[in-house]
């Protein structure tokens, strides 16, 4: 790595001792050598494994769910259905205030997705807990499904999930979230060229190197000991305190050491239940997910497509922006819904455009529930900007980065959500790009700022 | 057909965190009796390094060596609020609780000093190696060590602190979407080379330049290496991944990492990564998100590279050989769409 320091000079105090030296992070040693312990690296006495019965419809109504012969298998201790949840249907950003509930912990009258969690066993060992799974019986009426987000959208498209009552999410802005500058129409009408262009991305997986889960110890005070690998303490905690109608005082949450997270654990989904079925054993209580969960149950980054149109000028100047993006929630919200208004308030990207559109809808379909990654609600929608960046630049003959240059934002620019530009920098990135990668551009570009216009 | 070259770039930009639902972070920062200083904090080091970062914020603020601080974190019983780790807030928001945490122990602490060495708190400083000296006259100073045990024994103070850092929410007016939903923005600019055999349509990334700006890069080794590891996920994110190949079909869903196509060690890129500061008003000695942006700008930039080889275009990611081999196909008049 190197360090341009001539660029912004002015604006850096190099005064440190501390900030700024590479020093060694105190925990690589320990994470080199084996040393660094994470939670599932111990192994309370009596504790019980838990393992998931999972749906293997996309859609279907649940008739009946009967464990009996699973609950008479040596080493099985509990079997917990949608009943012995508290408070079963939440959602994770009840905490801010956005709703409506639309998850349940366990999957009660209907499964919405292939996968969704029906019942939790409980067992001695994990190979008798997935015995057991294999004993649970459950009786679906399958019903129809809808797997794309398109025909989701469709009037006559199965409901997927009734919580919602429509298979979009409903923002106080209406179908979707809206942000307006200028006028699109105006600026399509005044440009010399129109370039309309989809795109779209599919589920990714985080992919850590440690699966999801936690180890729960029921203390004799008590309280529940949960060791965990969230990306969010007191997130997890009080969502836990909600599902399981337990003050929070009785949880406590211990954590801090993750083998990666990348967004994956910011869900709120092995903890809850483990939890419970400690509660309801008695028993120290390990949910971890096996690789196959963590690859095709836990939530990906969504599906996305991004349909953008621009007008431009022939001199390069973009005059009229308008998008309309689409996250494909799967069966729940989760994070989704904040994730598409991240992309709404990111478009047009880092550039100066007096006229933009965007709308950004959040939709539900029998998918595998997506939620946070990194980067969401942004890097799906770089990808559409930038390869339509290149494509603008091409249509009208500029040199791609020369074209960036001329629309690119600075310091004092509004931005389409109406907040004003500050600490750009984009220009001096792209500077340095042309002389490191020796991509040559006009020496005006080379002469540009972020702090100030021309002239 | 033949092994072809191409060119591509993308210009990034990436908000800091994300307020829509206010977005808090807490620390507290107290001394030992020997001078050692505990962060103690609720927010998740997930293999970033975020422990060793809090701890130079902290040294640096109260001007001692970084490994006389020791970081507390993840524990709700002991730590103070913090909203998680994610939307590359880290850094940013923790880092700002610390900092604040930090200056009001390093002000008792000079109190204490002052006390001890009969002198006004505003004329000392720190030499940065543990010990507390008179301005312009070092020979009059004592050790924080001494201070400390001065704090604990004597003077019965506690040299601590508390630092919070809330930027209160935002509700996005509902008709034209103005909304506050971030705080400081991270740029990059990347420039993408590859080879494509158009016979196969496989793609080889031959080299990747990533310019980052960064606000400013607390410790040069461990933002290097977020940067790097981003810049891999991101050629990862273009031209591999997905849980769902041939969705809605689920017969190829992979279950593993044999099965989930993923960049091996010999796919990865010669990458260069350039690195600007400009220092944010609002962040801890300037720095911003940088956890998440590092990732985008290689999408795109990959696929106009490819674009620039072959002249065919795939909107739909991952850009995998199968695809862009339909749209060669498809650009030569025979074949099906990609």
């Amino acid at each position: 790595m190197e360090l341009r320091k001539q660029y912004f000079a002015d604006e850096r105090n190099d005064d440190f001792k501390e900030i700024g030296q590479p020093r060694l992070r105190s925990d690589a040693l320990g994470h080199v050598t084996g040393k660094t312990s994470f939670f599932a690296d111990r192994t309370p006495v009596g504790m019980l494994h838990l393992k998931m019965v999972r749906s293997p419809h996309h859609h279907a109504r649940i008739r009946r769910i009967d464990t009996s012969e699973a609950e008479i298998l040596p080493g099985v201790v509990k079997i917990l259905t949608a009943e012995d949840v508290p408070h079963n249907v939440y959602t994770i950003l009840t905490l801010i205030q956005i709703g409506p509930e639309d998850e349940p912990v366990l999957a009660a009258e209907k499964v919405r997705w292939r996968g969704e969690a029906v019942a939790a066993v409980l067992a001695e060992s994990e190979r008798a807990a997935y015995e057991a799974v294999r004993k649970v019986v459950v009786d679906y009426e399958v019903l129809p499904e809808v797997l794309d987000m398109e025909a989701a959208l469709q009037t006559d498209a199965p409901l997927v999930n009734e919580y919602h009552g429509q298979n979009w999410y409903r923002y106080d802005s209406g179908q979707c979230r809206k942000v307006r500058y200028g006028d699109v129409e105006a600026g399509f009408r005044q440009a010399e060229q129109i370039l309309e262009a989809v795109y779209a991305s599919s589920p990714i997986e985080h992919a850590p190197t440690e699966t999801t889960g936690c180890i729960v110890v029921p203390e004799a005070n008590d309280r529940f000991t949960c060791y965990t690998n969230t990306q969010a303490m007191f997130f997890t905690l009080d969502n836990c305190s909600i599902i399981l109608e337990m003050p929070g005082q009785k949880l406590h949450m211990v954590g801090g050491t993750v083998g990666g997270g990348f967004g994956g654990k910011v869900d709120v989904i092995v903890e809850p239940i483990a939890i419970l079925g400690a509660k309801l054993t008695g028993r120290p209580v390990s949910f971890v997910y096996s690789r196959r969960e963590e690859m095709q149950i836990s939530s990906t980054r969504a599906a996305e497509k991004i349909v953008i149109k621009d007008g431009v000028m022939n001199d390069g100047r973009i005059v009229a922006r308008q998008v309309a993006a689409y996250t494909d929630a799967g069966a729940y919200s989760r994070h989704s819904p904040y994730g598409a208004q991240k992309a709404a308030a990111h478009f047009p990207g880092p550039y100066t455009i007096p006229n933009v559109s965007v709308d950004s809808y959040c939709v539900y379909t029998n998918r595998t529930p997506s939620s946070a990654m990194r980067g969401f609600g942004v890097t799906i929608g770089d990808f559409a900007l930038e390869v339509q960046m290149d494509k603008l630049a091409r249509l009208i003959g500029m040199d791609p980065l020369e074209f960036r240059f001329l629309n690119a934002y600075r310091d004092g620019d509004i931005k389409a959500h109406r907040q004003p530009t500050e600490g750009a920098a984009l220009i001096e990135c792209m500077q340095e790009a042309s002389r490191s990668a020796d991509w040559p551009v006009a020496e005006r570009f080379l002469q540009m700022s972020s702090r100030k216009r021309e002239g | 057909m033949a092994m072809r070259r191409g060119r591509g770039v993308a210009a990034i930009n990436y908000p800091t965190g994300m307020n829509l639902g206010g977005d808090p972070t807490q620390a507290l920062v107290h001394s030992t009796p020997t001078g050692n200083f505990m962060v103690s904090l609720s927010s998740v080091d997930l293999g970033q390094g975020m422990k060793q970062i809090m701890a130079q914020i902290c040294a640096e603020t109260i001007g001692v060596p970084t490994d006389r601080v020791v970081v507390d974190t993840a524990d709700t019983d002991t730590g103070p609020h913090c909203m998680g780790t994610f939307a590359s807030r880290g850094t940013h928001r923790a880092g700002n609780a610390v900092l604040q945490a930090a200056r009001e122990a390093r002000q008792v602490m000079l109190e204490v000093a002052a006390e001890a060495l009969e002198v006004d708190a505003a004329d000392l400083e720190t030499d940065g190696e543990g010990n507390i000296q008179v301005k312009g006259a070092p020979q009059r100073s004592i050790s924080i060590f001494d201070t400390a045990l001065t704090a604990h024994f004597k003077q019965g103070r506690s040299i601590s602190g508390r630092g919070m850092f809330l930027v209160p929410r935002s509700y996005p007016e509902k008709e034209t979407g103005a909304m506050k939903p971030a705080t400081c923005y991270a740029h990059a600019c990347t420039v993408v080379e590859v080879e494509v055999d158009d016979e196969t349509g496989e793609v080889t990334v031959l080299s990747v330049k990533n310019v980052y700006e960064v606000g400013r890069a607390l410790n040069a080794k461990m933002v290097e290496q977020q940067l790097v590891g981003g810049s891999w996920m991101g050629i990862s994110h273009a031209l591999y991944e997905t849980t769902e190949p041939y969705y809605p079909a689920r017969d190829h869903a992979p279950a593993d990492f044999n099965a989930y196509a993923m960049p091996g060690p010999g796919d990865i890129a010669e990458t260069e990564t350039i690195v600007l500061e400009r220092p944010a008003q609002d962040g801890p000695y300037g720095a911003k998100g940088v956890g998440e942006m590092c990732a985008n700008p290689q999408i795109p930039a990959v696929a106009n590279a490819i674009f620039d080889a072959v002249g065919v275009r795939v909107d739909r990611l991952p850009i995998t050989p199968e695809r862009v081999l339909r749209a060669l196909r498809e650009k030569e008049g025979g074949g099906a769409a990609a």
